[in-house]
């Protein structure tokens, strides 16, 4: 398989009147061609920021370094009309919240239809057609293309949301917490659909929660952020199951399993704050919250350290684990 | 709370009543017959909060939305009782209902025995006792506030003497030590796991006996999660609090909760143990809602979206969406009949493992 996507030491900061946010710092990743790669982290570890990136669409004052290649050519070095291109035709993106999304005074049809009209795939006649088919994909009702948003529930409104983003055919779907605000039952229903989605059409995907239970269910593969940066990546089981970093562990220790003895009364998570990225600490920045740090961690540079097959993790208890080995 | 209920009952919907009539309801043999002798039942711990065959009803567009539709429900000594549930089953109404927020329509709130009186003197005392822990603690907290002055609400309110010392203890307890450090913070410069601890603080200074807690940890981060359900916990082994916690997320009961209610459409349809319950679950739609859980082997996603109390249908309430008499399992066992056409009898509030479901109660 060859890399659909390709990130590599990817950094963004945002310039604010207190100074810099450093909201990235240096991310390398990559994802192959009809895969699924899973984003977790707390909030305000950098994945919306890394999400934004990928299309441009972080505000002016983002400055933002490194590299991010789609099928080998540079997002960040596009000119305008071929990012606006590649902004649908190849890549969309699936945001958090879909109330935030649609306009709530043109009719969800007219929505879908907008970016097939303006990149000329369609004639105003066949729009009508083509929206049918998308509602049909994602489970809606073709008379819904004449409702409003608010005649809609939030999982009715999430998968609009799904059918606009695959109204071009993209090749890759960036999804930002594409359940988060729904309920379990309709969170299922959305997920089910996501995933019947990639695989029927070959779709890659980035799906971006602070949930990793869910990542896990869905993706391939997983990174864990911390404070702008990816702290652990590999296969998806193998990290929910045995993470190799402590924020990884600590994260995915946060989500029992119904029946699993050991977490029945006995829920567990991680002390202290997430760093502020203003003010981050030395070091590791995960150490002052680490429950197995060393002395030399709030010194120490950690990079992401091979850590088995396939996967890698930030820590210093990997380096040395691999190094004996 | 933003909420408002018009006074007055409206005339029952012609849909609303039950194809079948009132007096076809079968009642298992091993259960008691109504709600009132099920409290005499013998239960391990006393009972401290119960609802007695509660009803709440709301105008809602011209009709009637039964959001709370006869419930019974126990909270012995020392007790975490979880109500699970899908968004609008009914489990805020029914938390604020046995805080005194809302007043039952039909039936009553017993605490300590003593049916709730609804005067303002005795509110006042009830909701000393039973205090609410909300959910969203940024948008509880105000901003101008310092933690002092949030957890001194509570105790000002009710004219407690000692307020520092009441409000320090209540820090102390919460998990914000030393609690002199934080009297003078605002909510903006705690984090979001410190903020939930001050919300509970305040909670916790009028010395209550019932925690009902509505989506505790709902709008927390994965990892400061735990930390605040092991106060929780912490909270019922040091103190002896009983607490209802309302959510959605059944891992959360898993981790914290000794009992497991799990609300549909108004109504419990399976209660008891959470061992029990949540490994071998005997309602159709607490197995659903398991199954769609990360990780469990075979999913039953129900389809369409969580039913709307206006319209309850008659028969198991369920019925439409379930899964088991949709794949004819049901009719295999000769039930779907009464599916269909059968509501099922309000479940009594005993501690032991029930479940309100036609094919249940053949099957097993
Ligand atoms: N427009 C912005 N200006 C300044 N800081 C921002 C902006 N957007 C996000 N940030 C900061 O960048 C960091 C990462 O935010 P975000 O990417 O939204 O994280 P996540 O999606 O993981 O919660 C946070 O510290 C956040 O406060
Ligand atoms: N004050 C009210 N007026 C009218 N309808 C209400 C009111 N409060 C709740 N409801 C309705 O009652 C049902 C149950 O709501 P709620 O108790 O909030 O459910 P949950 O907490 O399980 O999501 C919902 O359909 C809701 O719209
Ligand atoms: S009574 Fe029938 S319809 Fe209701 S849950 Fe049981 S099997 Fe399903
Ligand atoms: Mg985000
Ligand atoms: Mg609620």
């Amino acid at each position: 398989m060859t890399a659909l996507l390709e990130l590599d030491d990817l950094s963004v900061t945002y310039r604010i009147a207190a100074g810099e946010v450093p909201a990235v710092r240096g991310v390398s990743l990559s994802l192959d061609s009809g895969a699924a790669l899973g984003v977790a982290g707390e909030s305000g570890s950098g994945k919306s920021t890394l999400a934004m990136a990928l299309l441009r669409l972080l505000p002016r004052d983002a400055r933002v370094g490194g590299r991010i290649l789609l099928d080998g050519e540079d997002v960040l070095t596009m000119k305008w009309g071929r990012l606006r291109a590649v902004r649908w035709a190849e890549a969309s993106i699936v945001f958090q919240g879909a109330q935030h999304g649609l306009n709530p005074v043109q009719r969800i049809g007219d929505q879908i239809a907008e970016p097939l009209l303006v990149h000329d795939l369609v004639k105003p006649d066949g729009a009508r057609k083509r929206v049918a088919e998308l509602l049909e994909q994602v489970g809606l009702p073709t008379w819904r293309a004449g409702s409003y948003p608010h005649e809609l529930s939030g999982g009715q409104r999430q998968r609009v949301m799904i059918a606009m983003a695959l109204a071009c055919s993209p090749r890759l779907i960036v999804a930002d917490e594409p359940t988060t605000a729904l309920d379990v039952m309709v969170q299922a229903q959305v997920l089910t659909l996501i995933k019947q989605l990639i695989a029927e059409h070959g779709i890659s995907l980035i799906m971006i929660s602070h949930d990793l239970s869910v990542l896990a269910d869905v993706c391939d593969r997983l990174a864990i952020m911390y404070a702008g940066r990816v702290v652990e990546n590999g296969p998806s089981r193998e990290v929910f199951h045995d993470a190799r970093h402590p924020y990884g562990r600590a994260l995915a220790a946060a989500f029992p399993t119904v029946g699993d003895p050991a977490s029945r009364l006995a829920p567990r998570g991680l002390g202290g704050d997430p760093p502020d990225p203003m003010r981050l600490p030395t070091g590791c920045s995960f150490h002052p919250r680490c429950p197995v740090a060393l002395a030399e961690c709030s010194t120490l540079d950690v990079e992401l350290w091979p850590a088995g097959e396939a996967r890698s993790a930030a820590c210093v208890h990997v380096r040395a684990k691999e190094e004996i080995s | 709370m933003t909420e408002t209920r018009a006074a007055g009952g409206e005339p029952r919907a012609p849909e609303d009543a039950p194809p079948a009539a009132e007096g076809d309801v079968r009642v298992p043999e091993d259960a008691p017959p109504d709600a009132e002798t099920a409290t005499t039942e013998p239960t391990r711990r006393g009972t401290l909060l119960e609802a007695r065959d509660v009803h709440v009803e709301f105008p809602s567009r011209g009709r009637r939305a039964r959001a709370v539709d006869g419930v019974n429900l126990a909270i012995g000594e020392g007790e975490i009782v979880a109500l699970v549930g899908e968004s609008g089953c009914g489990k805020t109404t029914l938390a604020r209902t046995l805080l005194g927020l809302e007043r039952p329509t039909s039936g009553s709130v017993v605490y300590g025995g003593a049916p709730l009186d609804y005067g303002s003197r005795s509110l006042k005392a009830h909701r000393r006792e039973v205090q609410l822990v909300l959910q969203d603690p940024t948008g509880s907290l105000n901003p101008r506030h310092t933690v002092y002055e949030a957890v001194a609400e509570g105790p000002r309110i009710h004219g407690l003497p000692d307020e520092q010392e009441v409000v320090a203890t209540a820090l102390a307890k919460a998990g914000l030590r030393p609690p002199e450090r934080f009297f003078l913070r605002y909510p903006h410069e705690l984090s979001g796991g410190q903020r939930q601890r001050v919300v509970i603080a305040g909670a916790l200074a009028l010395n209550p006996k019932v925690l009902v807690a509505d989506e505790p940890v709902a709008s927390l981060d994965a990892s400061v999660r735990g930390e605040i359900l092991a106060l929780m916990l912490g909270l019922r082994d040091d103190l002896g609090l009983s607490a209802l916690v309302v959510t959605h997320d059944l891992g959360l009961a898993w981790n914290i909760a000794d009992r497991v209610a799990v609300m549909y459409l108004g109504r419990i349809v399976e209660s008891g143990p959470v061992e029990q319950v949540l490994t071998a679950p005997r309602h159709p739609y607490t197995q659903a809602l398991l199954s769609v859980l990360p990780e469990s082997p075979e999913r039953v996603v129900l389809t369409g979206e969580p039913p709307d109390p206006t319209r309850i249908p008659g028969g198991c309430r369920f019925h439409a969406r379930c899964q088991v008499l949709a794949s004819g399992r049901a009719a295999e066992a000769g039930v779907d009949g009464r599916c269909r056409s059968e509501p099922l009898a309000v479940l009594p509030a005993v501690s032991g493992a029930q479940v309100a479901c036609h094919y249940a109660e053949v099957t097993s």
